[in-house]
This record gives C-alpha cells, sequence and structure tokens, in this order.
C-alpha cells in the first residue's frame, strides 16, 4: 500500500507540475502549487506507513505542512489579485 | 484483501481524475469548487492511511479555508477572459516530456524508499510516557519538535503581516439571505463546542490546536460573512492580543525552561523548550490553548480581515 | 445475536450505495440545476441514512450509534441548506439574465 500511495503522490506532483508550465494565469498556478503539496503531503504520509505502527513524526510534519500552505496560498492570493488591481488602475491605486 | 486494494485502487484513480479536473477546467469557478472537493477526498485519503490527525486538519483547513480563499480571490478579480490564457500549443510537448521526466526520476527516487528501515517509530513512542501526552502526534507537534511548532506560529504571523501590507479593495460582503442566518445561528455555538472539544482531546486521541483553531475560524468567517460578526479589523487591540498569545505564551514557556534553573525556579526544565516530565502536560495544554485562539483568529483575519483601516 | 445483526446491515450498506449511484446518475443526466439539485439532495441525504443504519448495527457500543445518527442529522441539515441556497442563488440569475422566460428553459452555463 506504501509503494500505491508513493506512485499517487508521485503522480499528483507531476499532474500539478504539468499545468504549471502550461496554463499561465495566477488562480490557476496557485491551485497547481497546492495539488503539488498535496503529492508531496501524500509521499510524507506514504512513508509514514510503513511497518507496523505509524510514524507520528512524519503526520506531525504534514500537519504543519498544511497550516504553512495554507498561509502561503493566503498570502499569494492577495499579491496576485493586489498586482491584478494594481494593473487595472493606472492613476495608481489608494 | 481484494476489497481493500479495489478500495485503494479507486481511490488513487479518483484523485487523479480530480486533479486534472482541477487543473484543465475551462472555467475558473468550476476549478475552484473541483479543487475543494479534492480537498475532500483527500481527507479521506489520510483517513485511508491511518492518519486522523491529517484527516481533521485537512479537511478544515486544506478544503474549507483554502477554498473560501480560493472563491473570495475569485470574486474580487472576476473570470479569466478565454483564449489567451491557454499556452500556445508549440509549448504543450515540451511540458509534458518534462512532467513526465521528473516522474519518472521521482519514481525512481521514491521506489526504494517503500521498504527503507524504519528508526522513528520506536523512539518516538519510547518516550512517550514522559512526553506528558497519550497521543503521540500531539507529542511530536508539541514536545519533541516543539521548535518547529514555535516556529510555524511565528510562520503565520509572518503571513498575516505580508497580507496586510497590500492595499486590495475592499470585501463586498452582500447582505445575507434569511435561510444562511437561520443556519448560521445554529452552526456558530456547534463550531465552538466541536473545536473546543477537539483541543481538549488532543492530549489523548486525534485532535490537537490546529484542527480547532481552523474550526474556529471556520465558524468565525460563516459569521462574518453573515454579518452576525462586526469587521475583524486589526486596530482592535483585543484582535492584535489574540494574535500574538499563542507565539508569546510559547516564548514564555521556552525563556522560563531556559533560565528557570539559574533563578531559582525549581521544577522547569534545563533547556530551552525543555519541559519537566512532571508539569509537561498541564504546559502542553496551557500552549495548545493559547495556540489554539492565535491560530484561529490569524486565519480569521487571513480570509475574512478587513484593510478598511489602512485607507485612511 | 451480533453475527444477525452483521447480516442484516448487509442489505443497508448496499440499498445505500446504489442510492449514492442513482444520485451521482441524476446529477450527471438530469437537464437543468433545479432538477439536478432535488436528485442529488434527497437521493444523497437517503443514501446516507441508509449507511448510517447499517454501520450502527454493526458497532459494539451505543456512542459511535450516537455519533453516526448526529452525523447524519446535521449532514441531512447542511445538505438542505445548500440545496436551497444553490436553488435561491441559480433563480436570482435567471431572473436577471431573461426575466421573460420560465424557469430552468434558459441557456445554461457549463454543469460545475
Amino acid at each position: 500500500m506504501t509503494l500505491f500511495y508513493l506512485c499517487i503522490g508521485g503522480g499528483l506532483f507531476v499532474l500539478g507540475l504539468h499545468s504549471l508550465l502550461l496554463r499561465p494565469h495566477w488562480l490557476r498556478a496557485i491551485m497547481a502549487i497546492n495539488i503539488m503539496g498535496s503529492g508531496v503531503f501524500m509521499v510524507m504520509v506514504a512513508l509514514a506507513r510503513r511497518g507496523d505502527t505509524t510514524d507520528p513524526v512524519l503526520h506531525a510534519l504534514v500537519v504543519t505542512g498544511l497550516v504553512i500552505a495554507v498561509s502561503a496560498t493566503a498570502f499569494a492570493l492577495r499579491l496576485a489579485s493586489g498586482l491584478l488591481e494594481r494593473t487595472k488602475k493606472p492613476e495608481g491605486g489608494a | 484483501m481484494v476489497a481493500d486494494g479495489l478500495f485503494d485502487g479507486a481511490l488513487g484513480v479518483l484523485l487523479l481524475t480530480l486533479a486534472t479536473a482541477v487543473l484543465h477546467a475551462r472555467q475558473l469557478y468550476t476549478s475552484v469548487v473541483l479543487l475543494i472537493a479534492f480537498g475532500l477526498l483527500l481527507a479521506l485519503t489520510w483517513a485511508r492511511l491511518g492518519a486522523p490527525d491529517l484527516a481533521l486538519a485537512e479537511a478544515a483547513i486544506g478544503a474549507g479555508l483554502t477554498g473560501a480563499l480560493l472563491l473570495s480571490a475569485l470574486a474580487r478579480c472576476g473570470e479569466a477572459p478565454p483564449g489567451p490564457s491557454r499556452a500556445p500549443p508549440l509549448r504543450v510537448l515540451p511540458a509534458t516530456l518534462l512532467a513526465l521526466l521528473v516522474g519518472i526520476v521521482l519514481l525512481r527516487a521514491l521506489w526504494p524508499l517503500a521498504e527503507g528501515p524504519v528508526l522513528l517509530p520506536a523512539l518516538a513512542l519510547g518516550q512517550l510516557p514522559a512526553a506528558g501526552v497519550d497521543h503521540p502526534v500531539t507529542a511530536v507537534l508539541l514536545n519533541y519538535r516543539a521548535w518547529d511548532t514555535l516556529l510555524e506560529l511565528v510562520v503565520l504571523m509572518l503571513a498575516l503581516l505580508g497580507v496586510r501590507q497590500l492595499h486590495s479593495a475592499k470585501q463586498v460582503i452582500p447582505p445575507p439571505w434569511p435561510l444562511l442566518l437561520a443556519w448560521t445561528r445554529m452552526l456558530a455555538p456547534l463550531a465552538l463546542l466541536v473545536g473546543g472539544y477537539v483541543l481538549w482531546r488532543g492530549a489523548f486521541a486525534p485532535g490537537g490546536a490546529f484542527q480547532a483553531g481552523a474550526l474556529l475560524a471556520a465558524g468565525a468567517v460563516i459569521l462574518r460573512l453573515n454579518h452576525l460578526l462586526p469587521p475583524v479589523r486589526w486596530d482592535n487591540g483585543l484582535v492584535r492580543l489574540l494574535v500574538v498569545l499563542g507565539l508569546g505564551v510559547f516564548l514564555a514557556v521556552g525563556v522560563v525552561g531556559l533560565v528557570g534553573p539559574g533563578l531559582g525556579f525549581g521544577p522547569v526544565g534545563t533547556a530551552w523548550l525543555a519541559y519537566p516530565p512532571a508539569l509537561a502536560g498541564p504546559l502542553i495544554l496551557t500552549i495548545e490553548a493559547a495556540a489554539t485562539l492565535s491560530i484561529a483568529t490569524t486565519l480569521t483575519l487571513l480570509v475574512v480581515g478587513e484593510p478598511e483601516e489602512l485607507r485612511a | 445475536m451480533s453475527d444477525w445483526l452483521h447480516a442484516l446491515s448487509w442489505p443497508l450498506l448496499l440499498g445505500g450505495a446504489f442510492f449514492f449511484v442513482a444520485g451521482t446518475v441524476g446529477l450527471l443526466r438530469f437537464p437543468d440545476v433545479y432538477a439536478r439539485l432535488h436528485a442529488v439532495t434527497k437521493a444523497d441525504t437517503l443514501g446516507l441514512g441508509l449507511v448510517v443504519l447499517g454501520l450502527c448495527l454493526r458497532a459494539d457500543a451505543w456512542q459511535p450509534v450516537l455519533m453516526m445518527l448526529l452525523i447524519w442529522v446535521l449532514v441531512m441539515a447542511s445538505g438542505a441548506t445548500a440545496c436551497q441556497l444553490l436553488a435561491r442563488y441559480a433563480r436570482e440569475d435567471e431572473q436577471e439574465a431573461g426575466a421573460d422566460q420560465p424557469p430552468g428553459t434558459r441557456e445554461r452555463r457549463p454543469p460545475v
């Protein structure tokens, strides 16, 4: 089962990368990076499942990673939408 | 055995298909909604892989709050015009080749890891009686790797500061519909109750500060979107206090652990963020409670914070 | 006793799965947003209820049973609320776009 989910995690990462290269829109890029991150998390959780006991250290790292991913997404979204608004109003924002 | 394999196979195929649908849908709105569904499916996958804390966190943070963030960004900026958003067709083949190459490299790197030596769980579980809590993931988050969790709170605060630096158009929240108001009034106390329960439960079963904080943030966001909560403004003293409370309590515990023996405090630890085994349980609960409030306030500010006061 | 309950839970679980499939087929095949919402909400709620009943028969204490029933009530309430809100949004959208056409016959956007 570990191997299967390792491959799915790798597949998610590659899908996100492919979309990042091809679709330049900022919202799609942020969603693609989110999916790449989910792929990485899946690899970590699959590795935590080796052996008979589940590895709590990897689970804790992924919880940390999830929270950091959401804060990075919030910042990236605000940056991109702020940039969009500035370029829409050439006379300058407030 | 066969049923397990069938379930895993179906889950894997669903995940990959949903990811493809998210990334290649024609409309942005479709992509965002499918990403929320993908987050929920991911939560199911974490539950399948034996990670219930992760499932809770993913459902609350990954599906709920990220979905709210993306939808509000989409509402602020509108749908993209069709046509120019697609890459030129000449780029498709090199991009696909590159993605395939990266995939092959990843697969070759990950394959031998599936049977690697596994030493950490024994070490982590062996020290559990002295850690102060009974749940291994909470012990790792707040005892063995407490430094990482402290820095994570710093990262959350940095993201909040970054978001506040940017002037952005005011969020226009339309007046709520009556059914939504009634439903929110029913959900808000439930969010508070479940959040508090998940926080308390983190000491001995899956749960913890991040999941509880995300639930409380979700409750606060839905209250704000229905005008049942006043605008959450940074210049409100209580808001500022809540945001720095988690980090402050964490740092205080760390510093007291460091200088305690020198100042004559009896039963404290001997190094930065080292808890004495007798006090570890109560200390962890205190830190978690403060961190929950902090995380809830920060996440709420990230999603529905008002930059109003930045415009003079 | 518990074997008998276990055997009884199978038709309930399978019935629940059938209703979920029926709801999904409705989601894919019905012509407009109201019919799709109707199909998904009703069939999924009933399917979830049957699945919950089946799992309750397999439980070994009363606490999981109570929790599962509470979860079902919560999902039912939130499903119904979401259905009404989506239907109202679609209605207001239609009224803005073409006020003179009968509901459900306007040309639809691609399904979400």
